[in-house]
């Protein structure tokens, strides 16, 4: 459990792929894509190119360190935004949790002194990440509607020691759970047993309770997985009316269970609740499913873990 | 939680899938393509006078080559994701799973590329069609004998 005196979220730009664009929760969006890809020749570059327009947005002379993390073997996506930047460079990768992880990473440097301002990166690409977790994009393969689709586009948030719209009060890491869940296609069944876990640590460490949040946002468990967490955590006779999960509000057109990807969540926070007046004091639930094919091909259960963040907007 | 509760709770809470409609879909699709198949191969027995066999031939080169160029341009996987696995499971299917992985790998070179992906999921129905195929023949030869 991390405590924070002085650190602030300044500033954030996002750019949405074109299916994120036209689903429409996504109000305030920077940059919003026509397709998939963003005038390169492979969705690769696409998405190396969303991560460096969202840095040249964010940058100035005072960063100290870039923090980066997406969803491609070697983080190469990632890699390759930070080459010729000149700037001290942190590679994260704890997939879909990613947004926390990195966050906590900043946040802990300029807790220490260390830096002063800092710039956290991350992205995904829909057919990138499909062409790598699972079928050729082309084959069109058939999902099951427990499925979840990744998500596609880039945030940056620029975190910094300065009075800023946003203070990040606390976070704990959280460990990584064996789901026992061994079907690649229920990440949700896969994440929600780690959020719980982090979730109760962070209200444990912390000593407050679910009813002293305005929201409580988990990350990208989608309609199935939003349903276990909930149904776990009411059994455990917790309280859970200020609850909602960011990628179940994605895709509302699609047949499938919601948005993932390390930047589902960022998305919906940056580029919805913000603006909501209602939320003030917010609790972030990253998660993420520690999934990769070789644990499905030799018939392992798929771990994963979750970081909590806790927020509040200055209104 | 425990293992089996937690197991128990995920299966309550995943949604389902509408397997029904999914099974007469695919049944209805398949068989339509069967039907299609069917009628190229009246065609060609009927108008160019092609026995039997060489016209399930052109049948079998008509429907690869429609698919293939259907995943060409790039509206073969929203066919697939809508009429499932009667699609797939066709001779369509195969040709589309072949050349959905070729266009993927386009960009990562001719050998390293296309050329070791080039069977990424058809490989695997290529090596054991052989084998079972083998397998039949050696039973075949040995009820013969």
């Amino acid at each position: 459990m991390f405590n924070y005196k002085n650190v602030y979220i300044d500033d954030w730009y996002s750019i949405i792929g074109p299916k994120e664009k036209s689903d429409g929760n996504l109000k305030k969006y920077n940059l919003g894509l026509n397709d998939y890809y963003f005038n390169e020749k492979t969705f690769e570059k696409a998405e190396v190119k969303m991560q460096k327009f969202v840095l040249n947005h964010l940058k100035s002379s005072d960063i100290d360190v870039i923090c980066a993390s997406d969803l491609m073997d070697q983080m190469i996506v990632s890699n390759l935004m930070a080459e010729e930047e000149n700037i001290p460079f942190l590679g994260v990768y704890n997939a879909c949790a990613s947004f926390a992880a990195g966050l906590i990473s900043i946040a802990n440097m300029i807790q220490a002194k260390e830096i002063k301002n800092g710039i956290y990166i991350t992205s995904s690409h829909n057919l990138a990440a499909e062409k790598q977790f699972r079928f050729p994009v082309e084959y069109g393969a058939v999902k099951p509607v427990r499925s979840t689709f990744t998500a596609t586009g880039a945030i940056g948030v620029k975190v910094t020691n300065k009075e800023g719209k946003i203070k990040v009060i606390s976070a704990t890491l959280g460990k990584v759970k064996d789901s026992f869940v061994k079907d690649a296609f229920n990440m949700g069944g896969v994440m929600a047993i780690s959020a719980v876990d982090t979730f109760k640590e962070h209200l444990k460490r912390s000593h407050k309770s679910e009813t002293d949040y305005d929201l409580i946002l988990t990350g990208d468990l989608g309609a199935c997985g939003s349903k276990i967490f909930k149904k776990v955590l009411e059994k455990e006779g917790y309280n859970l009316k200020n609850y909602m999960d960011a990628g179940e509000n994605f895709y509302k057109t699609i047949d499938c269970s919601g948005a993932s990807g390390p930047a589902a969540l960022p998305l919906f926070l940056f580029d919805n609740v913000i603006y909501n007046k209602k939320y003030k004091k917010i609790l972030l639930l990253a998660t993420g499913s520690l999934h990769s094919p070789l644990l499905v091909n030799q018939k392992m259960s798929i771990p994963s873990v979750t970081h909590a963040v806790e927020i509040e907007v200055e209104r | 939680m425990k293992k089996q509760e937690y197991l128990k709770v995920v299966e309550e809470c995943t949604a389902k899938d509408k397997k029904l409609i999914n099974y007469v879909n695919s049944f209805t699709v398949g068989g339509l393509i069967g039907f299609l198949g069917e009628g190229i191969k009246m065609i060609c027995t009927n108008y160019y006078h092609l026995p039997v066999s060489e016209a399930i031939s052109y049948v079998l080169v008509i429907l690869i080559f429609i698919s293939c160029l259907c995943t060409g341009l790039g509206f073969f996987d929203d066919i697939v994701s809508k009429f499932r696995c009667g699609i797939v499971i066709p001779i369509t299917g195969f040709a589309h799973s072949i050349m959905s992985s070729a266009l993927d790998y386009k960009n990562d070179g001719l050998i390293t590329g296309v050329g070791a992906n080039f069977f990424r999921l058809a490989g695997s129905v290529l090596l054991y069609g052989i084998v079972s195929g083998f397998i039949c023949a050696v039973i075949k030869v040995i009820i013969n004998v």
